[in-house]
């Protein structure tokens, strides 16, 4: 009886081992199997998803107009203060003084990618880009400014 | 318990310091381990090496934007941390997301379970020593993973959940691409069976090896995956269904074993279960909106909440008071990890230091939910 | 078998041998030389090899993971290997607070040589061998159990406690699969009746041991296959390494190239313990041959013998690695089960049936 036992271990045991060398000689056969994505040689292939959170953006027109009226709703959203909106008082054709962004300081170094400010901003000025290569050698770089230089408020947002 | 100073040993004894940097703890947790020989004698888990006050910090957040922070709790739960605090929001506001919200909650729960139950099983296989499963969990983990990608937009750390209901609406190809994860999934599972369920090497590591009864089980307050083996039934999605879990039918799998061995098959078999969930979930997403309307700023009445979800690894605990302002007055997390390694000391004591390994890989800690 | 084959290493050997006779008169002198040349192409040889072995264990471990593997450094990555070797080189050579440094320094040093030395009777190819002792087994499983010294002296030099469990794991490891080796040696030391390598390669011309012996010999050629990847350290028996358990063992202090010579000594065993295996169950450089097929005979001679040696030597190393890249490690006191319950037991019995196979003339 013991004997058997033991005999019958020793072959249950060899099976089983087989059984996984079975499989890792499979894919070693199989090398269409592979999985693995090149990355850096596949840049030019390699499309994110498009609701992707890589950076924060703001997107601009063809006039270099955004959509971004100052008001603040993502400064406040942003739960580690990554969002500084500076703003101006503007005079318009007819006179009146308005508010409008002067900068829009947005810190990519402090930012968490939790998507809140782009849900909280009332008038879609912000959205998420699919850049997500950001490493640099100076952490200044990370700090942007997302309106471009002499953009303009879009018409018919502020209503 | 005091912790004893370092040249307390005995005759033939000696103190190895397991971590704060080593391979098999899978971050940052220390563990002091008196050994005689081979044999483990007493274990002393030192803690804090990753705490970075997330309970504090939740006390100067929002009630919209501590969410996210809980994602940096159990990452690899991070959606399941989610759920159970804007859970808890809602039910401090007394309003409920709505169906089709529910719905996505739970498939994208189910989802993030897939992925830590199948990061656990490549890592288990590392911890003893097989490195080639962890490749093979982790082809279908990137699916997953895409799958999270393309409705949530992040892979780890989702934060799609707000008080109400949840960010935006899947994807469009979501309900196909989780149908190919569910075929490709029953497909390749035998692959995991034939490398490391059935392997001689890899039960006798297991059985027999890290026993935890009953009793011990419940009073060091393990819960998950590590309770359910020792026959304890403690989920929280049978027990206090939350999300239109009581609508699905699933089983919630226990086992007698108390062993790691036990342990293993209990994920094993969640595995399935969760694929189960969501092969009846995925054609039956409700229609309508996907976000309840709330106001602006949240606040809570006075007074304080507790609600409790089943994240990959056991019950969270979100514990809210909330003085009336629109942060809370204090936040608690009771985080299944801080529990289950309180347990660990008590399993280990007399294993080898590779059972140890055995022990650590199925109890399945992750490290910052301990010291959040 | 007296046609000379094509791409003979012998008459390279002899005609080298023939110059040197002819500049330096002096008969030390003339052996020292060749002594001396035989060192460094044995050297330069087992780096390359090495080189070789570890890209190789690369894809293999790739393949076998559904990875691409190296594919970077040179054509496919074949010198990414050359690039991590000149990295390690690069490297500071640290040395622990508290160590001694002498053994610490002294043990790769060891370990490297002791791996060499065991290069030395083996027959790469027809009348190729570097030292054709008349107790070649006996010198190699002599030599190979030397490399518990090295690591012994690597994990308690070290002053770190990882270091001397791995190191204390391994003593217990090496001695007791010593046995196991020795006894799958000697079967075919009866069978063939001789203790020298290249007879034993001779007495495997009319068909390899492993076919000759029957299931006794194929049983002790698994065990030497078990035990011998237990001798080298390898997973699933690296329990001296056991990085997840001792995030490293034995060599956990070691940086730079005090670690590529572990690294290379390591690579050395595992040719050798294949080397040993080809040549003693798998016929060397015996060419695989049908008895009663001339014509099938003949063109398998025409393969030179060196190719017969590497490809059965390769064919080893791949199950090794084959082993590693599949199985989980094995806990301590299971490792030592399975040789002093299973394999000891059972190399015993199969060495009586060897035995009586060799007294009745049994094998063919
Ligand atoms: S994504 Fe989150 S962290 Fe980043 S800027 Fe927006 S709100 Fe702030
Ligand atoms: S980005 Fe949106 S939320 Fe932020 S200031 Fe501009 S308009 Fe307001």
């Amino acid at each position: 009886m013991f004997l058997k036992n033991y005999i019958g271990d020793i072959f249950s045991s060899i099976k089983s081992l087989l059984t996984g060398m079975k499989l890792t000689g499979y894919y070693f056969t199989h090398l269409k199997e592979i999985v693995t994505e090149e990355y850096p040689d596949n840049r030019g292939t390699l499309k994110m998803a498009e609701r992707f959170r890589g950076e924060v953006i703001m997107p601009h027109n063809e006039n270099n107009e955004h959509r971004c009226t100052g008001c603040q709703a993502c400064e406040l959203a942003c739960p580690n203060a990554s969002i500084k909106i500076v703003t101006k008082q503007e005079t318009q054709p007819d006179g009146k003084k308005k508010k409008r962004i002067d900068t829009f300081v947005y810190r990519l170094d402090m930012c968490t990618f939790c998507n809140l400010c782009v849900n909280a901003c009332p008038s879609e000025a912000i959205v998420m880009g699919q850049k997500f290569e950001h490493s640099v050698y100076d952490k200044k770089q990370l700090k942007k400014i997302l309106n471009f230089p002499n953009s303009k408020l879009m018409e018919g947002v502020e209503e | 318990m005091l912790l004893a100073p370092d040249h307390i040993t005995e005759e033939g004894e000696f103190i190895i310091n397991m971590g704060p940097q080593h391979p098999a703890t899978h971050g940052v947790l220390h563990l002091k381990i008196w050994l005689d020989g081979e044999t483990i004698k007493k274990i002393e888990p030192q803690l804090g090496y990753i705490h970075r006050s997330i309970e504090k910090m939740c006390e100067s957040l929002s009630y919209r934007q501590f969410i996210y922070v809980t994602s940096r709790m159990d990452y690899l739960s991070a959606h399941m941390n989610n759920q159970a605090c804007a859970l808890a929001v809602e039910k401090g506001l007394q309003i409920e997301a709505t169906p089709r919200a529910q719905a996505i909650r739970v498939l994208l729960g189910e989802l993030t379970r897939l992925s830590s139950h199948l990061l656990w099983w490549a890592s288990t296989g590392l911890d003893l020593g097989g490195i080639t499963p962890f490749f093979y969990a982790f082809r279908e983990r990137e699916t997953i993973n895409t799958i999270l990608e393309e409705t949530c937009g992040t892979r780890l750390t989702q934060n799609f959940i707000v008080p109400g209901g949840v960010m935006y609406d899947i994807h469009p190809d979501f309900q196909k691409k989780v149908k190919d994860l569910i075929k490709q999934f029953r497909a390749n599972y035998h692959e995991y069976d034939e490398i490391l369920t059935g392997n001689v090497i890899f039960q006798n590591r297991l059985k027999g090896v890290g026993y935890i009864s009953k009793e011990d089980a419940i009073s060091y307050g393990c819960t998950g995956p590590t309770a359910r083996a020792s026959g304890i039934s403690c989920d929280i999605r049978k027990l206090a269904p939350y999300d239109g879990y009581d609508k699905l039918k699933f089983d919630e799998v226990i086992l007698s074993g108390g062993d790691c061995w036990a342990r293993y098959q209990v994920r094993m078999a969640e595995i399935i279960q969760s694929l189960n969930i969501l092969e009846q979930l995925i054609d039956n997403i409700p229609e309508g909106d996907f976000l309840a309307k709330t106001k602006n700023v949240v606040k809570l009445n006075k007074g304080d909440i507790y609600q409790r979800v089943e994240t990959a690894r056991g019950e969270l605990g979100v514990y809210i008071v909330s003085d009336g302002a629109a942060t809370p007055y204090r936040c608690k997390f009771r985080s299944p990890n801080f529990s289950n390694l309180s347990a660990i000391p008590h399993i280990a004591k007399g294993a080898k230091i590779g059972d140890l390994m055995a022990i650590m890989a199925t109890v399945d800690l992750v490290i910052p939910d301990i010291d959040r | 078998m007296n046609t000379p084959t094509p791409y003979s290493f012998a008459s390279l050997a002899t005609g080298i041998h023939a110059w040197l006779r002819q500049a330096i008169s002096n008969d030390t002198l003339l052996q020292v030389t060749e002594m001396v040349i035989t060192g460094v192409c044995l050297l330069v040889f087992l780096v390359l090899l090495c080189f070789f072995l570890g890209y190789m264990e690369r894809k293999v471990a790739a393949f076998m993971e559904i990875r691409l593997g190296p594919n970077r450094v040179g054509p496919k990555g074949s010198l990414q290997i050359v690039a991590d070797t000149l990295k390690l080189l690069f490297k500071e050579g640290l040395t622990p607070n508290g160590a001694d440094k002498f053994l610490f320094n002294l043990a790769p040093g060891i370990m490297v040589v002791t791996s060499m030395m065991a290069v030395a009777p083996i027959a790469f190819a027809k009348n190729f061998q570097i030292w054709d002792i008349n107790i070649g087994v006996l010198y190699v499983s002599a030599i190979s159990s030397m490399a518990v010294i090295g690591i012994l002296m690597a994990g308690w030099s070290s002053n770190n406690k990882y270091s001397l469990i791995g190191a204390m794991r391994s003593g217990a490891q090496i001695v007791s699969y010593e046995l196991s080796i020795g006894l799958s040696l000697i079967t075919i030391v009866i069978l063939s009746g001789s203790l020298q390598l290249s007879e034993i390669v001779e007495s495997q011309a009319n068909g390899w041991w492993i076919f000759k012996g029957h299931i006794p010999v194929i049983i002790a050629f698994v065990i030497f296959i078990i035990a011998s990847t237990a001798e080298i350290n390898r997973a699933p028996f690296d329990l001296t390494e056991a990085e997840q358990e001792l995030t490293g063992g034995f060599h956990t202090e070691y940086a730079g190239m005090k670690f590529a010579m572990f690294l290379l000594s390591e690579y050395i065993n595992l040719f050798i313990v294949s080397a040993i295996a080809a040549t003693i169950f798998l016929g060397g450089w015996m060419p695989f041959h049908i008895g009663s097929l001339p014509a099938f005979n003949h063109v398998m001679d025409y393969i030179p013998s060196f190719m017969w040696f590497f490809g059965k030597t390769f064919f080893i190393v791949f199950i090794i690695m084959w082993f590693r890249w599949t199985f989980p490690r094995l806990r301590i006191d299971q490792l030592l089960n399975l040789e002093w319950k299973y394999l000891l037991p059972i190399s015993m019995v199969n060495i009586l049936i060897v035995t009586a196979m060799a007294i009745f003339g049994w094998h063919f």
